[in-house]
């Protein structure tokens, strides 16, 4: 009786109706698209994208070259050269991330014991050349200042988290 | 039409039928151009996209701006390929694409090439395609193109079979090879169209019992013909990457993309010509004192909403079928199609021997 009923489905392509159907139901629904660069989907606060350097409210940079980031880093894309500055507080003097080699784990910023380097929700940092995703410590500082809000915001969401 | 050299003399009829021509052309490329935005936004309607929407209102320059890229990209050879086979394949598929349209009647009178054997013209033009695609796998020199190749040719052989039955079916309903033939026979409202015939049951024989079936195989076999969903084992994305257009970029295989939707869009011209009445209105309409023009309008108005129809069926089938085994593929074209149209000729012939009063 199956193989019956089936050849009998095959021949009259009841199959192919009842999926026409289902495809007009479908035709007609709310499209799900995003008109991209004008519309955004939601993000999470825990999203990891471009890298930043942070500083105190009072403008000193947090990071104190423990680099804690830079042993974590599974891509081994952060290095880090750090000397004593003049009022003797321990602070970086080169802290680059080569965005090519990163794999955005997040390591970095669950290492870092002050909070400093951490991934912001920006991923629009799309660029022509190689060379410009070298990133050095005034980049990710910049990154850091213009980002702030943001990144403040999200680790404020996700602390209950941690 | 082919009268003009005869009335214009050997220099100006020449002019007129190389006008005609281009004008045939360029309004072809044209429909193609939309065609292809109405196939992407099917498509994607039916999977909740929006679809392209945003070259133009609503989408409606994206076929433009895509030839654009394509033309201006880089044409990259292959070390290895044969070069003059390997540009010469894109530029076959496109070439017989484009003269199978000189049979084409698109309103009373307006056919470039009124072909006593227009039928047998389609049918060989139709059936040379498939060199196109062996030649361009061929001369890819690569695994994949050579895969697709293989299997487009073994796919469009079997499925030409049945579809050579099928239009002998209608062929022996016209008693003609001349399509503005077989499209003035189904004159008169839907019942007459080939699909079906219902003036045979004066006769007492129910030929819409043949015919039905023998226009869904048609549109069936078409796809296959085509190389569309869910027949289009000889590209299969998924397993071919692209069949035998992998090794092809730019230019040429912009030509084999052209070549093959016209060949879509052929297949549901053909369908709508051989069974669905080509230019005549669904209800018959008294249009003796309707001037030339609109007579001509309102009949290729009704022969390409025919066509966008069947066009929307395609490609309502590529966004709902999944794709055919090998095996299945051949089974359905061998054990099912081939005996079915075997024997839908043998009682349309019964019918024209015995039944026709």
């Amino acid at each position: 009786m199956g193989r019956i009923e089936q050849t009998l489905r095959g021949i009259f392509l009841m199959d192919f109706i009842s999926a026409f159907g289902l495809g007009m139901k479908y035709f007609f629904r709310k499209k799900a698209t995003l008109n991209y660069p004008f519309e955004k989907g939601p993000l999470s606060p825990r999203f990891r994208g471009q890298h930043a350097l942070r500083r105190y409210d009072n403008g000193e940079e947090r990071c104190i070259a423990c680099k804690l980031c830079e042993a974590i880093c599974p891509a081994q894309a952060i290095t880090i050269e750090a000397e004593p500055r003049e009022d003797g507080s321990r602070r970086t003097t080169r802290y680059d991330i080569d965005m090519t080699k990163c794999i955005y784990c997040g390591y970095c910023q669950e290492a870092c014991p002050v909070d400093a380097i951490v991934e912001g929700p920006n991923f629009e940092f799309a660029v022509e050349t190689r060379e410009e995703l070298y990133y050095d410590k005034a980049k990710l500082l910049e990154n850091g200042d213009r980002w702030e809000r943001e990144i403040a915001k999200n680790l404020e969401l996700d602390a209950p988290y941690r | 039409m082919s009268g003009l050299i005869e009335q214009f003399g050997p220099l100006w009829g020449t002019m007129a039928v190389l006008g005609q021509i281009l004008g045939f052309v360029i309004v072809l490329l044209l429909s193609l151009a939309f065609l292809l935005l109405m196939d992407r936004k099917v498509w994607a309607a039916v999977q909740m996209r929006k679809g392209p929407n945003v070259v133009g209102a609503f989408g409606l320059l994206q076929s433009f701006a895509d030839f654009l890229k394509f033309v201006f990209k880089e044409v990259v050879i292959p070390a290895g390929v044969d070069r003059s086979l390997y540009l010469i394949a894109p530029l076959i598929t496109l070439v017989l694409a484009f003269i199978t349209w000189v049979v084409v009647p698109v309103a009373p009178g307006w056919v470039i090439a009124d072909l006593n054997v227009g039928l047998l013209y389609l049918f060989a033009m139709s059936s040379l395609g498939v060199y196109g695609i062996i030649i361009g796998g061929w001369a890819s020199n690569s695994k994949y193109p050579f895969l697709g190749a293989l299997r487009s040719a073994a796919q469009m052989v079997s499925y030409e079979v049945s579809i050579g039955f099928i239009i002998v079916t209608v062929l022996l309903f016209a008693g003609s090879m001349n399509l503005t033939t077989i499209v003035e026979m189904q004159a008169g409202g839907f019942w007459n169209w080939n699909v079906l015939a219902l003036h045979t049951l004066e006769d007492g024989w129910p030929m819409f019992i043949v015919m039905i079936p023998m226009a869904v195989i048609f549109l069936i076999s078409a796809l296959a013909e085509t190389n569309r969903p869910p027949f289009d084992l000889p590209e299969a994305e998924s397993e071919l990457v692209a069949g035998y257009q992998v090794e092809y970029s730019s230019t040429p295989y912009l030509l084999f993309m052209i070549g093959e939707y016209l060949n879509i869009v052929l297949m549901c011209a053909m369908i709508s010509i051989l069974f669905f009445g080509g230019w005549h209105a669904p209800i018959e309409l008294d249009m003796s004192n309707w001037s030339y023009l609109a007579v001509s309008f309102w009949s290729f108005f009704w022969f390409a909403a025919k066509v966008i129809f069947f066009f929307f069926i395609f490609a309502m089938v590529k966004a709902l079928v999944p794709r055919y085994r090998y095996d299945q593929l051949m089974r359905l074209g061998w054990k099912i199609f081939l005996p079915t149209s075997l024997g839908a000729v043998a009682l349309v012939g019964a019918y024209i021997v015995y039944g026709q009063g």
